[in-house]
C-alpha cells in the first residue's frame, strides 16, 4: 500500500505563534497521501489552511509537528544535496501569475534559472530545452527573450507552468493557480495541466476553493476547515455522495450554470461564518454553522474514520 | 408595456491614454424595466465595469469620455451622459445605488458603519442625526445582521467580508433607489457566504422591486438570480435574451464558448474541457469586423470584414452574428452549450 504512495502526510501541524502568546493553528493534524500519477485536490474556503498545508508540504514552512513523507522520506529531516534533490522533484505553481514572476527577467531567463541552479544544463542545449519548454505550455519559442509584462494572465501562469517543469519534477503543488484567471482562459490553463500530467505522469496536489473545477481535474479530494480534513473521498464520490455537512453544503452553496436545475435543487445555506482560527470552537470545528451539531459535537472532535473503503470523514453522525 | 426605468442606446466611452484611445465601450444598447433584474456577463476588459460606472457617471473625464450620439435615459426624463456633476450627485445614492465588488476598499475605515449609512440617508433627506441613525440600524437588519444596534458602532476592519459586503447592500439601500447596480457584487467571497449574499439580494429585490443590473462573469450567480442577459466582448454586446434563451438556445459562438469552459459538477472528467483559444482583441485598435472572429471557429470571410448587426431571434433574443444570417451556412449548435441537465 505505502508503494505506490508518493506523498504521505501524518499528523501534520502548522501553528504560528503571534503577538501576546496567542497561537495560529492555521493547519492541525492532517492525515492523506497522494498516489503516483493521481491529482488530489484540497479544497476549503479563505483561512481554512489549505496554502499552508501546501506550503508546508513543500517546506517553505517548517512544520511544528507532524511528518511530510515523499518516497518514504521525510523532507523536514533533510540536508544537503537530499534536500536539493527533493527541491528538484517537487515544485511549485503559485496563485498570483502577476506577482510570482520576476519583472526584471526575461521569460527565458526566468524558465533556466532552476536548470542552473541544479546544474542541469548549459549552453546550447539549455537555450533547446527552453524552447521546448516554451512549446510544451503553447507558447512560443520568440517568447523566450520578452519580459512577464507582455504577457497576459494565463499566459504568464503558462510561464509559471514551464519554470516549474524545467527542471522535471515528479511532483507539483498547484496553488490556485486559476483563480486570478477569466473562465475561457481558466479551461485552456486545466487542459494545460490534464495534458501535462498524461505526457509525464505528474503528480499534482490541486489547490482550489472552486470545487466544481477542483473536481473536474482530481482524483480524490480532500475537504478541509478550520485547519482539519473533515472528509476526503474520490471526486465522483464525493459529489454523488457528500458524507460530512460541511462537503454537503459547500456542493449545494456552488451556483450551477443551468436554471432550470438551479430552481428544482434542494440548497442548504449555511448560517454565520468560519470562526477564528484563533479561538476555533471546542470540539468539531464546524459544530458553530452546522444544521445537525449535537452536544456530543461540542464535547469531543469527532475521529477521522474510513466510513467505506477510500472515504474517510470526521463527523459524529457517522 | 410600461416604459423601461433605464435605456442605453448606442452607449461608446474611450479613455485617451498616453499610448493612444482605448475604445472600452463600442456601442451598448440595452434596456432595464421595473422589478428586472438584468445581468451583463463577459470577461474582464469586456467593458461590461465601464458600462455600470458610466450609468452612474463613476469614471473620471478625462481620462474617459462619452462619445456623441451616445444616450443613457433614466427613468424616462434624466438623460445621465448630458448630467452636471452637481445633478448627478443627487440621482446617485437616491435614485441609483450601487454595490461594488470589494467591500474591504469601497467602505470609510475611519467611520463607523452607523455613520457611513445615515452620512448617505442625511445627503437625501432631511433628517435628525438621531433618526438616520436608527433607519440605519433597521437597514443593517434588513440585511441579516444581528444585533444592529451595536454593529452601528463598528468600524469596518472589525466585520468579515461577508458582514462588509451586507453593510454595503445596507448602504446603497438607503435611499430606496429604483435602480441597483451590483459590480461583482460576490466575486470576492468564499461559497458559502457567496450563498448567503445571493439569496440576501434575492430577497431584497423582491421585497422593495427594485430594478438590478448585476455585472459578473460567474454563469452560476446569473442563473440562480438574472431575468434577462446581457453577453458582452470587446465592448459589445454579442447577444441578448432571456434566462432561458441565453442557458438554452445560445446563438452565439462566444456565448456557446462560455458555457462550454465552465465545469459541470455531472460532467466527464476525462473530457478535455473546451476552451475558447486565443485572447481577446487589443481596445486600442480592435479589429474591423466581429471582435471575436479571430478565436472562433465558425469564422467566415465576412466575419473579418464587416461587423454583424444584431439578428433577431426573438422579440427578447438577438445575436451579433453572421451565423444568423439566411444565406449563412447551417451550424449545429455544441450539445453541451444548450443541454438542459434532465433532458
Amino acid at each position: 500500500m505505502a508503494e505506490d504512495n508518493i506523498l504521505e502526510v501524518k499528523n501534520l501541524q502548522k501553528h504560528f505563534n503571534l503577538s501576546g502568546e496567542r497561537v495560529l493553528k492555521a493547519v492541525d493534524g492532517l492525515n492523506f497521501s497522494i498516489k503516483r500519477g493521481e491529482t488530489f485536490g484540497l479544497v476549503g474556503e479563505s483561512g481554512c489552511g489549505k496554502s499552508t498545508t501546501g506550503r508546508t508540504i513543500i517546506r517553505l514552512y517548517e512544520a511544528t509537528g507532524g511528518q511530510v513523507l515523499f518516497n518514504g522520506e521525510d523532507i523536514h529531516k533533510m540536508s544537503g544535496d537530499k534536500k536539493k534533490k527533493f527541491h528538484r522533484d517537487m515544485q511549485m505553481v503559485f496563485q498570483d501569475p502577476y506577482a510570482s514572476l520576476n519583472p526584471r527577467m526575461t521569460v527565458g531567463k526566468i524558465i533556466a534559472e532552476g536548470m542552473d541552479i541544479h546544474g542541469l544544463y548549459s549552453g546550447k542545449q539549455k537555450k533547446e530545452r527552453v524552447s521546448q519548454l516554451l512549446r510544451d505550455v503553447g507558447l512560443s519559442e520568440e517568447h523566450a527573450g520578452r519580459f512577464p509584462h507582455e504577457f497576459s494572465g494565463g499566459q504568464r501562469q503558462r510561464i509559471g507552468i514551464a519554470r516549474a517543469l524545467a527542471i522535471e519534477p515528479q511532483f507539483i503543488i498547484a496553488d490556485e493557480p486559476i483563480s486570478a484567471l477569466d473562465v475561457s482562459v481558466q479551461a485552456q490553463v486545466v487542459n494545460l495541466f490534464k495534458k501535462l500530467q498524461k505526457d509525464r505522469g505528474l503528480t499534482y496536489l490541486f489547490i482550489a476553493h472552486d470545487l466544481a473545477m477542483v473536481k473536474h481535474i482530481s482524483d480524490r479530494i480532500g475537504v478541509m476547515y478550520l485547519g482539519k480534513l473533515v472528509e476526503v473521498a474520490t471526486s465522483d464520490k464525493l459529489n454523488a455522495k457528500p458524507l460530512h455537512p460541511y462537503t454537503q453544503s459547500l456542493l449545494s452553496a456552488i451556483p450551477i450554470p443551468d436554471p432550470d436545475l438551479q430552481k428544482q435543487r434542494k440548497r442548504v445555506i449555511l448560517q454565520g461564518e468560519i470562526p477564528s482560527p484563533l479561538n476555533p470552537p471546542s470540539g468539531c470545528p464546524f459544530r458553530t454553522r452546522c444544521p445537525h451539531a449535537m452536544p456530543e459535537c461540542a464535547a469531543t472532535m469527532p475521529p477521522f474514520k474510513e466510513v467505506e473503503p477510500g472515504h474517510f470523514a470526521a463527523c459524529h453522525l457517522l | 408595456m410600461a416604459k423601461p426605468i433605464l435605456e442605453v442606446k448606442d452607449l461608446r466611452v474611450s479613455f485617451k491614454m498616453y499610448a493612444g484611445e482605448v475604445q472600452a465601450v463600442r456601442g451598448v444598447s440595452f434596456s432595464l424595466h421595473k422589478g428586472e433584474v438584468l445581468a451583463i456577463v463577459g470577461e474582464s476588459g469586456c467593458g461590461k465595469s465601464v458600462t455600470a460606472q458610466t450609468i452612474m457617471r463613476l469614471v473620471p473625464t478625462p481620462p474617459s469620455y462619452i462619445k456623441e450620439g451616445s444616450s443613457i435615459l433614466f427613468d424616462g426624463k434624466h438623460e445621465i451622459t448630458k448630467m452636471s456633476e452637481s445633478q448627478m450627485e443627487h440621482v446617485r445614492g437616491n435614485e441609483m445605488g450601487m454595490i461594488f465588488q470589494d467591500p474591504m476598499t469601497s467602505l470609510n475605515p475611519t467611520m463607523t458603519v452607523g455613520a457611513q449609512i445615515s452620512e448617505g440617508i442625511r445627503k437625501h433627506e432631511k433628517v435628525k442625526k438621531a433618526e438616520a441613525m436608527r433607519r440605519a440600524a433597521e437597514l443593517l437588519t434588513l440585511v441579516g445582521m444581528s444585533n444592529a444596534d451595536e454593529r452601528i458602532h463598528q468600524y469596518p476592519h472589525e466585520l468579515s467580508g461577508g458582514m462588509r459586503q451586507r453593510v454595503m447592500i445596507a448602504l446603497s439601500l438607503a435611499c430606496n433607489p429604483k435602480l441597483l447596480i451590483a459590480d461583482e457584487p460576490t466575486t470576492a467571497l468564499d461559497v458559502t457566504i457567496q450563498a448567503q449574499i445571493i439569496d440576501l439580494l434575492r430577497d431584497i429585490q423582491k421585497k422593495t422591486d427594485t430594478s438590478i443590473i448585476l455585472i459578473t462573469h460567474d454563469l452560476g450567480v446569473v442563473a440562480e438570480m438574472a431575468h434577462n442577459v446581457v453577453v458582452m466582448y470587446a465592448g459589445k454586446v454579442v447577444e441578448r435574451g432571456t434566462l432561458n434563451d441565453i442557458f438554452y438556445n445560445p446563438r452565439h459562438p462566444y456565448t456557446w464558448g462560455l458555457l462550454r469552459s465552465v465545469p459541470r459538477l455531472d460532467s466527464d472528467k476525462n473530457n478535455e474541457l473546451d476552451s475558447i483559444p486565443g485572447t481577446p482583441p487589443d481596445l486600442y485598435a480592435p479589429p474591423v469586423g466581429c471582435a471575436f472572429a479571430a478565436r472562433c471557429p465558425y469564422a467566415m470571410q465576412v466575419c473579418k470584414e464587416i461587423d454583424p448587426e444584431h439578428f433577431e431571434v426573438s422579440a427578447e433574443h438577438s445575436s451579433a452574428c453572421w451565423l444568423l444570417h439566411p444565406d449563412a451556412p447551417k451550424v449545429e449548435m455544441p450539445i453541451e452549450a444548450g443541454r438542459r441537465a434532465n433532458g
